[in-house]
């Protein structure tokens, strides 16, 4: 039993160490060399536009389902006009961030953990290597930017959206005008409501970015390891976007609401 | 093939030493966790020289190569390259050791996310850093006409075959001029006749810019033609040097059986 706990701690313990390395591969190289703006682009295009559609689906939905199960009991408290307020201060503080960082990690991490692990079965980022161009600056480096700005971006999309489902499902039963409820749901909020919000975004968008590129990178030389590659990078970049988020709002706890 | 010549306008190295050893690995030793790939390697190579390096499957063949151009990095061991020690370099320094290599994976390792002229434009914009694009299309297409592509320019690499994603990555390795090249089993899983033009090509770019090559190969014809020496190898140690037909009548029976299908 104890040999078979400490090579699991031993391995635990060298991951940590290797992302650690991988990191500061990735620091070093964003201020070194010069930065590859048509992949950067590229990867903006794939991993924010490509994106929308499905963070907006999931958005609509969440909108209109957080009012279909709020509603019975604001009704029953006589807070039914609270509604929209309710839903505005849930989906931007808390749900429309982690609803779409969440949504992201499924498609981005993976998809990211997919590509570079085919690309180093298939040797090609040994092929880029070995021909003295940089691997990280190319695959790794644009890939975590365009993450880190196309998730803050796709929140803000997937909110507008969320809070818009959310306007249906109250119309379904009550008659309220489009520019009365947005009225209602930004009266409640405050800077303080926006930009912790959207300051976690961005590690989310980094944590999904920099697990997929670590996983697929150092992704082992077989064909099962592209598909351990992008699941191992689904779940650990989902696990971050918990830890960022329960972190995030202590951080936000301390500096706004004490 | 013939116009294989035309590959690079300027002779790689048009005045050279032909005993220079570029390089030099001596009781080169590499383990994978409790198995030793290599055991003792010893081997010299010389400007303008083609080395085939015969072995079954798993010997550490490849794992050689890859010392070579630091993707791996030998336990023990003697490994210079140029007169440097490979294991000593630093990061910048290997890269600039890099630009000089040349390196034919064995499946061509195309960037599948890109077409066969983006593939082409990757070393020269990012290891000789061209802006010009004129010079750059004139570059592609020079390298595409010498391995015979040219109409594939706009192709994806899934629209390519075996042979045709191999002359692509080779093209793609000869672009920068590189004064060693290193191949991994360069005709594997190609038909006799686009091995035959392999390796012919081979043999031609080094006749022509006296490129020093490291080929490793089963492919007894391809060793046959690209060949001035050939080293046999067997669990991880290097049992027999010599010409191809002073190999071919070898006492050692290992180094025989190489040679059993081709006589």
């Amino acid at each position: 039993m104890t040999e078979e706990v400490i090579p699991a701690w031993k391995r635990w313990l060298e991951g940590i160490g290797e992302q650690c390395v991988f990191f500061m591969r990735f620091v070093r190289n964003i201020f070194t060399g010069g930065f590859e703006w048509s992949e950067f682009v590229r990867q903006c295009y794939e991993i924010g536009y490509r994106s929308i559609m499905l963070v907006g689906i999931t958005s609509f939905i969440m909108g209109v389902v957080l009012i279909l199960q709020l509603r019975p009991t604001m009704v029953e408290f006589g807070a039914e006009s609270m509604l929209p307020r309710t839903l505005s201060i849930a989906l931007i503080r808390e749900i429309g961030p982690v609803i779409t960082a969440i949504i992201c990690a499924g498609k981005i991490s993976s998809s990211i953990g997919a590509e570079l692990g085919s690309m180093k079965v298939t040797e090609q980022i040994d092929a880029m290597e070995v021909s003295g161009a940089n691997p990280i600056q190319y695959l790794v480096v644009t890939r975590i930017i365009a993450a880190s700005i196309m998730i803050p971006l796709l929140t803000l999309i997937g909110d507008v959206i969320g809070l818009f489902g959310g306007f249906i499902a109250v119309n379904l039963t009550d008659d309220i005008s489009l520019s009365l409820y947005f009225t209602k749901c930004m009266a409640i909020l405050e800077f303080s409501d926006f930009l912790p919000a959207f300051i976690k975004t961005i590690f989310f968008g980094f944590a999904i970015g920099f697990i997929g590129c670590y996983k697929g990178y150092n992704s082992n030389k077989g064909t099962e390891s592209v598909g351990v590659a992008a699941n191992s990078a689904v779940v650990t970049a989902s696990l971050w976007i918990f830890v960022i988020d329960a972190i995030a709002v202590q951080i936000t706890n301390l500096l706004y609401y004490q | 093939m013939d116009t294989a010549a035309n590959i690079v306008e300027q002779p790689a190295n048009p005045v050279y030493d032909k005993d220079e050893v570029v390089i030099h690995i001596k009781g080169l030793k590499k383990s994978f966790g409790s198995k030793h790939v290599l055991k003792n390697i010893n081997l010299d190579l010389k400007r303008g020289e083609n080395v085939v390096v015969l072995g079954k499957s798993g010997q550490g063949k490849s794992v050689t190569i890859q010392c070579i151009v630091g993707l791996l990095k030998p336990d023990e061991g003697e490994l210079t390259v140029f007169g440097e020690d490979v294991a000593l370099m630093s990061d910048d320094e290997l890269k600039q050791l890099r630009n000089k290599i040349g390196f034919l994976f064995q499946g061509g390792a195309l960037y599948d996310s890109m077409t066969v002229r983006e593939n082409l434009e990757f070393p020269l914009t990012r290891v000789l850093k061209l802006r010009d694009q004129n010079e750059i299309n004139k570059r592609v297409e020079e390298v595409l006409d010498g391995v015979g592509l040219l109409d594939a320019i706009d192709k994806m690499p899934s629209d390519l075959s075996g042979g045709m994603r191999k002359r692509v990555g080779l093209a793609r390795t000869l672009i920068v001029n590189p004064e060693i090249m290193l191949y991994d089993e360069p005709t594997t899983g190609l038909d006799p006749i686009t091995s035959r033009e392999i390796s012919e090509l081979i043999l031609n770019m080094q006749k022509k810019y006296k490129i020093s090559s490291v080929i490793i190969t089963h492919d007894m014809e391809c060793a046959r033609i690209t060949s001035d020496r050939v080293v046999v190898m067997n669990e991880g140690e290097y049992i027999a040097e010599g010409s191809f037909d002073e190999l071919k009548t070898s006492d050692n029976e290992i180094v025989r059986s190489f040679f059993k299908e081709q006589s």
